[in-house]
């Protein structure tokens, strides 16, 4: 079912509607003022009764993440805010910063509340010029009204908020990557354990949110954690509230909508994204960004099992589940940042994957053999089945270095990598064939429809 | 010759450094200052900039070759950047990078003779919902058409600066 709400989009395309006033004239800040009134705990309380899964793309819940911060005896907190949005497909974070900084402003005030922290760093990659310039605007406009620095709304506990800019690498997107990249090093995720909590931005404590995350804040001390929840059709199955959806690719309307969390990949396509380009059928949809595997248009839903989650829609296609965390899961992709990619009938799926491999190819950090080298072995092997020189052991070689990357590098990139390679291999295996047999050809092979 | 940081960009890097627990946190911030002044970072640039943050010169250098937005090399006055990523080339990056080829007369990678713009492609930035795209210096320019694009370089190329 689809419902529409605004908590976070009622001010885009409202002249001015990222400046303090207009936030205002709407309630904005007041949240603020309600959590700082409240005991930590009670914030982080609150928090987690909203089941807000982390939209940075794992999914993890928000207030639990939070509650893993403990005060360490002399080391300070550390917020950091993931506002790096890297994944292709993910256009999300940004309407944001350029048309709402002040939910972010406002969420990072509550969010340094709950975990102890005084400050908060916003990691944006260096290309969003306008993101960042609305977010030191929004962080600027708040501390002239004294709600940021040493009291806000007169209450003593100091919060700071400053903007930090990447260089133009994806990877640092990953949460300690980032970090690294914000004590100034070279962008190479870290071994876990220790996990942020523990020791994140300069050896500290550190929660990272998502940028959404960290927005939808405001929201829930507005309206209560459990009604936040409620919204969400999959409350059941602690994936709560509203969120941003995106959808882009081979549809009419592509955009950025602001939905209870709950819809389905078909509701997205047909009733948000007012169906697909040319009227042509759905060849497949890529959940949330390029690396959750895709998925066809007409795979089943198979849970015979009652107990299942997904059992109620068995039997059905996989567009009409929900797009939520587990549901996803369920179905054997991923609901990442929940960015739809459709691609129509007529796109060369070996011509995407060729796409998507360069991408990964040219962003693997490099620290880990099986990713650095599968990445330029996937990518090489895809090329040389595109132009006609592939054989079947060139196929299962796919499988392979796929399946020897998963599991054996340090961050989730390399899964990232392999993951949305194997579901291209496996779903559309007939389009690599017919390269290989010469009944295709790379010129004839198109990513447009006309 | 040694490199400087203009007066307003060293007040900038004062600023900076009162934002972070260690000096090499001003590390990125700092590069993207003295490339806005230089176009580049060249040798000298990574020498002030470790000096100025005690850092080792080869921690510097080690982060420039990282990161994709730092050119090691001068550059175009201009850089035009147009995503390639599949969101963008579904809905015809493609076309939009061979117009550009064109009407430059350069390849991806390339400046143009006068030395006014460098073509390069990017990777997703964040505007697959207002595809395809391109990133023109600092400013975003969506869901591109062929006369728009058409317009864009003209603009560029005639520009003064
Ligand atoms: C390769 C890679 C890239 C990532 N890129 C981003 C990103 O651009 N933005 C983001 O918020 N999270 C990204 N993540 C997820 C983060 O590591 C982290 O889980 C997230 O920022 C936590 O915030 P959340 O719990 O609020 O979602 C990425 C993860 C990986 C492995
Ligand atoms: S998996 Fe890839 S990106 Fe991640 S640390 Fe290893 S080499 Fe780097
Ligand atoms: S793919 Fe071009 S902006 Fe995302």
């Amino acid at each position: 079912m689809i419902r529409r709400t605004d908590f976070l989009t009622k001010n885009y395309g409202v002249p001015n509607g990222w400046s303090l006033s207009v936030y205002e004239k709407t309630g904005g800040y007041e949240a603020a003022k309600k959590a700082l009134a409240m005991t930590r705990e009670a914030v982080v309380d609150e928090a987690k009764k909203a089941n807000l899964r982390g939209r940075g793309g794992a999914g993890f819940p928000m207030g639990v993440k939070w509650s893993f911060m403990r005060p360490h005896p002399t080391k300070p907190a550390y917020l950091v805010i993931n506002a790096d949005e890297g994944e292709p497909g993910t256009h999300k974070d940004r309407t944001l910063m350029e048309l709402n900084p002040h939910s972010v402003v406002e969420g990072c005030i509550i969010g340094c509340y709950g975990i102890g922290a005084h400050v908060a760093y916003i990691y944006v990659r260096d290309e969003l010029h306008l993101s960042k310039a609305r977010l030191w605007g929004a962080i600027d406009e708040a501390r002239a009204k004294g709600y940021l620095g040493k009291t806000p709304f007169g209450k003593d506990y100091p919060v700071e908020i400053y903007v930090h800019t990447g260089a133009g690498a994806y990877i640092c997107g990953e949460e300690t990557a980032l970090l690294n990249s914000l004590e100034g090093k070279r962008g190479e995720p870290r071994l876990k354990p220790p996990f942020p909590a523990q020791a994140g931005a300069f050896g500290c404590p550190t929660t990272v949110n998502n940028l959404e995350t960290i927005a939808a804040v405001p929201t829930i001390f507005t309206i209560g954690g459990e009604e936040f929840s409620k919204y969400s059709s999959l409350h059941y199955l602690n994936d709560g509230g509203v969120r941003l959806f995106g959808i882009n690719g081979h549809v009419k309307k592509p955009g950025v909508h602001e939905l209870a969390v709950g819809v389905t990949i078909r509701e997205l396509v047909e009733d948000i994204g007012g169906g697909v380009l040319g009227g042509r059928r759905i060849l497949g949809v890529i959940p949330g960004g390029s690396s959750t595997p895709i998925l066809r248009a007409d795979e089943k839903v198979n849970a015979p099992d009652e107990k299942s989650p997904l059992h109620p829609w068995h039997g059905k296609s996989v567009l009409d589940v929900p797009l939520g965390v587990d549901t996803m899961r369920g179905i054997g992709t991923m609901l990442g940042t929940c960015c739809v990619t459709v691609l129509a009938e007529g796109t060369c799926p070996v011509l995407a994957m060729h796409n998507l491999m360069q991408f990964y190819r040219h962003e693997s950090c490099g620290q880990c053999t099986p990713c650095r080298e599968g990445g330029a072995w996937l990518l090489g092997t895809v090329e040389k089945i595109l132009d006609g020189h592939g054989t079947m052991a060139d196929l299962n070689t796919l499988t392979d270095v796929a399946n020897n990357i998963m599991g054996n590098t340090i961050c989730a990139f390399g899964e990232g990598t392999a993951m949305p390679a194997l579901g291209f291999i496996g779903k559309f295996r007939k389009d690599f064939v017919a390269y290989i047999n010469g009944e295709r050809k790379r010129s004839d092979a198109r990513l447009t429809i006309s | 010759m040694a490199f400087a940081l203009s007066e307003e960009r060293d007040r900038e890097l004062r600023q900076l450094l009162e934002r972070y627990p260690t000096k090499a946190a001003a590390c990125i911030p700092l590069l993207h200052l003295c490339q806005d002044q230089a176009g580049y970072i060249g040798d000298e640039v990574i020498e002030f900039v470790a000096h100025r943050l005690d850092l080792p010169p080869a921690h510097v250098k080690g982060v420039v070759t990282f990161y994709s937005l730092f050119n090691q090399h001068p550059v175009g006055k201009h850089q035009v950047w147009v995503c390639r990523t599949l969101p963008c080339a579904l809905r015809g990056a493609e076309d939009v990078i061979k117009q550009c080829e064109k009407k430059l007369g350069i390849h991806i990678g390339e400046t143009t003779a006068n030395g006014k713009v460098t073509l390069r492609t990017a990777e997703c930035l964040a505007s697959c919902g207002t595809a395809p795209m391109m990133q023109v210096d600092k400013e975003y320019f969506e869901n591109l058409t062929h006369d728009r694009v058409d317009e864009i370089l003209s603009r560029l190329m005639e520009s003064k600066r």
